[in-house]
């Protein structure tokens, strides 16, 4: 029995080693098998070691689960990643959560005569219960919002209505309280386990709906996060450190994820959860006031103005994505460069729908890795930068984000596109962005718009420079 | 006993933040899923919970080693499509 514990550490190491390999793409998917390496030693172990199992209903879950995973990981188009990865958080939150369950439902006898409980303290191991239960079950339901919300069956603006946050407050309270109740020794240990089951079910969706589409970046990372803590607190009931460590892992990670993704929106976690925003603004009467007057070009005029220059930087929106056009873009720089013109491409942190999913998305239409620059990296390069080709962006490269104090996206750091001598932006419409706000750059000197789909109009700008 | 198990969590979150603020933004999506699938680790105890007994425990056990195993299977599975696609020129 002991020598397992020596074999949950060797997966631990393994999962740590594995995730260190993430550092670098040549190394990363080495990295992401020696990681499912450990899990399989982990499950391995499990099998051998424990006692009086039910071997024909653990191979059932696991070939059903298996199949469901494995189909999921193979037809999921590259563009519904947030939602794959968001309904695999809640379903880790739930497994975790239902294993803490599992786990207290059997020792509730034992609970109520005081006596140590896998090695734990009766006080120690209720608090561990319930907080993984409480962080399993809450991931599961607020990740199946975000799924929701990311598929389009739930509206992606923010649903709010009065006293939310009253609601949830008293939600929280009442959660304490029980906890508080349980531990200092109170009675009918069922019923308010099914009371906190209840409640943080709900907390999952209360806390998950008031968040507006364009913040699921966010939401994703921290469901990701809680998912990790939900393992770490369910291997503090079992007491295992496979699982502790796992977790904490997962949790970290996720954390950070969400850090960052915070910050490419200068917003704190804070405004992101309570803050509602992506309501609808009325615009005021100065939007109109400042109406701004744009210059729009044809393809062929385009054209002429990328044989000219030396060095172009593509910088890809979500809208991209949406209008299929990673192939056509990867074409039309394909074509730059055998000209002997540099191109990179500019990625911003909030630029797809969840971390470094346009990273993802340009390397499925075999964009090489090396021309994709992040924010830090890329800014400096519009300097001497003869175009800049946005293409479906629009907020993350509007520089009142720099100087209107007003502008609800002030402060959020930007690409420097509006320093290039040449700034080319490709839209359908001249409707506004995610922040809902018009963007003064369509109006500079050196801004030309190019109207029309992503993908037509770089088909068309393609066959057009190959005609000059 | 409490405070060893404490201890090895803290010490793992500090592991976690070293190592995955190394990870470049390019690698944010594989690691997101990479790191979903390692949260599947709840199959451990979701196998343990199915111990026989009959009770309402087994049950939840099953229902537990369903989710992890669509986590653990589908989300490695996945970054491994993923990590693929990325490719040097």
């Amino acid at each position: 029995m002991e020598y397992s514990k020596l074999f949950y550490v060797l997966a631990a190491i393994l999962f740590i080693l594995g995730l260190k390999k993430l550092s670098h793409p040549k190394t990363a998917r080495g990295g992401n098998t020696m990681a499912s390496i450990g899990m399989f030693i982990a499950i391995v172990t499990t099998l051998l070691a424990s006692n009086n199992l039910d071997f024909t209903l653990i191979i059932a879950g696991i070939v059903i689960g298996g199949l469901i995973g494995g189909v999921f990981a193979t037809k999921i188009e590259m563009t519904q990643m947030p939602q794959m990865v968001a309904i695999f958080n809640g379903f880790g939150g739930a497994a975790s959560a239902l294993v803490a369950g599992a786990d207290f439902i059997r020792n509730i006898d034992k609970l109520q005569t005081g006596v140590f409980i896998n090695g734990l303290s009766p006080t120690f191991y209720l608090v561990v219960v319930i907080l993984s239960i409480f962080v399993g079950t809450l991931t599961f339901t607020g990740s199946f919002i975000a799924f929701g919300k990311l598929q389009g069956f739930i509206s992606g603006q923010p649903i709010v209505f009065p006293g939310q946050q009253i609601f949830n407050a008293i939600f929280a309270f009442s959660m304490v309280t029980i906890t508080a109740y349980l531990v200092m020794g109170g009675n009918d240990l069922v019923n308010f386990f099914y009371a906190i089951v209840f409640l943080s079910a709900l907390m999952g969706v209360t806390l998950t709906i008031p968040i507006g589409g364009a913040d699921m970046p966010v939401v994703i990372s921290l469901l990701n996060s809680y998912s990790g803590v939900a393992a770490a607190a369910t291997g503090f009931v079992l007491m295992n450190n496979g699982l502790i460590i796992s977790g904490a892992l997962v949790g970290a990670s996720g954390l950070i994820l969400t850090n960052i993704m915070c910050k490419g929106m200068n917003r704190s976690l804070t405004n992101v959860i309570f803050g509602a925003v992506g309501l609808k603004q009325e615009p005021s009467g100065d939007d109109e006031a400042k109406q701004i007057t744009v210059k729009s070009y044809s393809t062929e005029e385009a054209a002429m103005i990328f044989d000219a220059a030396d060095k172009v930087i593509i910088v890809p929106g979500y809208g991209l994505a949406v209008a299929q056009a990673q192939h056509a873009v990867r074409e039309v720089a394909e074509f730059l460069e055998s000209k002997g013109k540099k191109v990179l491409y500019a990625i911003h942190p909030v630029a797809g729908r969840m971390p470094g999913h346009m990273n993802v998305l340009l390397a499925e239409a075999n964009i090489p890795y090396e021309q994709l620059k992040d924010l830090d990296e890329i800014n400096p390069e519009f300097e001497d930068c003869d175009v800049a080709l946005v293409l479906g962006a629009n907020d993350v490269v509007n520089p009142a984000a720099r100087h209107d104090k007003s502008s609800p996206i002030y402060g959020m750091p930007i690409l420097d596109v509006d320093k290039s001598r040449t700034v080319i932006i490709n839209k359908r419409t001249m409707n506004t962005g995610f922040a809902g706000i018009q963007n003064e750059l369509f109006g500079f000197d050196n801004s030309i718009m190019v109207f029309g789909d992503a993908k037509d109009m770089l088909q068309q700008l393609l066959k057009d420079l190959k005609e000059l | 006993m409490d405070i060893n198990i404490l201890t090895v969590f803290i010490l793992a979150i500090f592991v976690g933040i070293e190592i995955i603020s190394k990870v470049p933004p390019t690698l944010h999506t594989p690691l997101m899923s990479g790191s979903n699938a390692i949260s599947g680790i709840a199959i451990v105890g979701a196998i343990i919970a199915t111990r026989l007994d009959g009770g309402m425990g087994t049950w939840l056990g099953l229902i537990a080693v369903i989710f992890a195993t669509v986590n653990v299977i589908g989300g490695f599975m996945v970054t491994d499509r993923m990590l693929k696609m990325f490719k040097r020129k």
